[in-house]
């Protein structure tokens, strides 16, 4: 069942508006071509296309576009530039006056981060203070639809950890659709990945990628 | 262009149609790869290719909006879409028709959904034949929906006109040229609400009344060409 702009959904009966959808007269129309989902609470639609919109606690990989005085400029796939300030970046004290920040990330580097902030106006802030962001040495990069990252990912993670352990690669993947790989086989793992993309509304996916790694 | 031909002969049309009757319709969705969102709709000789690019990001920096996004439209015949040589390029038809596309489709959009950033939409008409507007806005419409931009409906477009007092829908080319009166109407039939409604010619207020309804009508079987188009390309998903 999929849903276009502008259809009916169902009566919203005091329950949460989710992405999506909007809301007239107590009727919860859909805004996106999609698939509904409708629960006790909840009433949204999950889309099938579409440019990404960032959200508060994403991890994105994003390519650096500019050093700037005091952070960077970051592409992050989407209509709007990312800022990281120096001081979500670095742990040490940097002297801005002495030192030139293209020393920590060039133009080009290739960072996985978190999205730590975005204004009504879409002023959208990057963050690397954890554990997980890191900056990415060597790889490729390739981009697939923000909303078919879910199915990339698989049920717990099932999915990429079956890519990972049969083609030997390190995998890092943004919820943005960027996807990075580095390793021996990483034509074997693009193939899979853009397979899944291709095919993600198919069922029994994870047995056939398997298959076709195995082989 | 104007040609000395019966328009209308024993209640037939010159291609055979009667007065409301739609020429055949034909649709299809996403036929441009490299685009975010494409569509091709064919109303009889009359094909008009859209694609869809964004939400991006705007430049140059002052055309920025900081409440909400914006459309962009380019309309533009291509120089074989006609018998005689269009020279290429934007003139002054295609800037109005540009302009009365994009304010077509704007009141679908939910533009403050992406501030800052533009949709573009570039529609081309490959063949023309009559109502290239309406044509380019059906397309234009389709291709919004397969990119993936929020919109509070679709937008369904039909022409309605008066050819030797009598009332007619879907004007073809020679119509078009000899018609008494001609008017494009677009809406958003989910919602009843027209978006765009221009009309030349003369015309009495009963006509006007009943070409509106007669537009509505058929903008309604449009848009149920429209809907299934898409369900049927995306049907397994």
């Amino acid at each position: 069942m999929i849903v276009l702009p502008g259809e009916f959904i169902e009566e919203r009966k005091g329950r949460k508006l989710g992405k999506g959808v909007y809301e007239e007269n107590g009727k919860v129309f859909a805004k996106v071509l999609g698939l509904p989902r409708v629960t006790d609470t909840e009433v949204s639609v999950i889309p099938l296309s579409g440019a990404y919109l960032p959200n508060v606690g994403d991890r994105v990989i994003g390519v650096v576009s500019t050093v700037e005085i005091a952070g960077w400029f970051v592409d992050i796939n989407s209509p709007y530039l990312a800022f990281l300030p120096l001081g979500e970046a670095v742990e040490e004290f940097v002297d801005t006056s002495r030192v030139d920040l293209s020393r920590y990330f060039d133009t080009g580097d290739v960072i996985f981060c978190r999205i730590s902030k975005v204004t009504k106006s879409k002023d959208v802030q990057v963050s690397m203070r954890d554990m997980v962001s890191r900056k990415l040495y060597g790889g490729v990069l390739i981009k697939v639809t923000p909303y078919k990252v879910p199915r990339i990912i698989g049920k717990g993670g099932s999915m990429i950890q079956m890519i990972k352990q049969k083609t030997k690669c390190e995998i890092y993947v943004g919820q943005n659709g960027v996807i990075w790989i580095r390793g021996e086989n990483k034509g074997k793992a693009i193939e899979a990945i853009l397979t899944i993309e291709r095919e993600s509304h198919t069922s029994g996916l994870t047995e056939r990628i398997e298959r076709m790694l195995s082989t | 262009m104007k040609k000395d031909v019966k328009l209308l002969v024993n209640g037939k049309r010159i291609d055979g149609r009667t007065p409301e009757q739609l020429r055949p319709i034909e649709m299809k969705v996403d036929t441009i790869s490299r685009a975010d969102g494409s569509a091709e709709v064919r109303f009889g000789n009359t094909v008009a290719l859209a694609s869809v690019y964004g939400p991006r990001t705007l430049h140059p920096k002052f055309l920025q909006e900081q409440e909400s996004g914006i459309i962009r439209v380019r309309y533009n015949m291509v120089p074989f879409s006609v018998d005689e040589r269009k020279s290429p390029g934007p003139d002054r038809r295609s800037m109005e028709l540009s302009k009365v596309m994009r304010l077509a489709l704007e009141p679908a959009i939910f533009l403050e959904d992406f501030p800052k950033a533009t949709v573009d939409v570039f529609v081309d008409i490959l063949q023309a034949d009559g109502s290239t507007r309406v044509t380019g806005i059906n397309a234009a419409s389709l291709a919004l929906v397969c990119a993936g931009v929020p919109m509070r409906d679709l937008v369904a477009a039909c022409s309605v006109g008066k050819i030797e007092g009598t009332l007619i829908v879907d004007l073809n080319g020679i119509e078009d040229n000899n018609s008494e009166s001609d008017m494009a109407v677009a809406m958003m039939p989910g919602r009843e609400e027209i978006t765009l409604l221009q009309m030349d010619g003369e015309l009495d207020k009963q006509e006007v009344m009943k070409l509106l309804s007669f537009a509505r009508e058929n903008c309604r079987k449009i848009y149920e060409l429209q809907k299934q188009t898409i369900k049927e390309k995306y049907k397994s998903e």
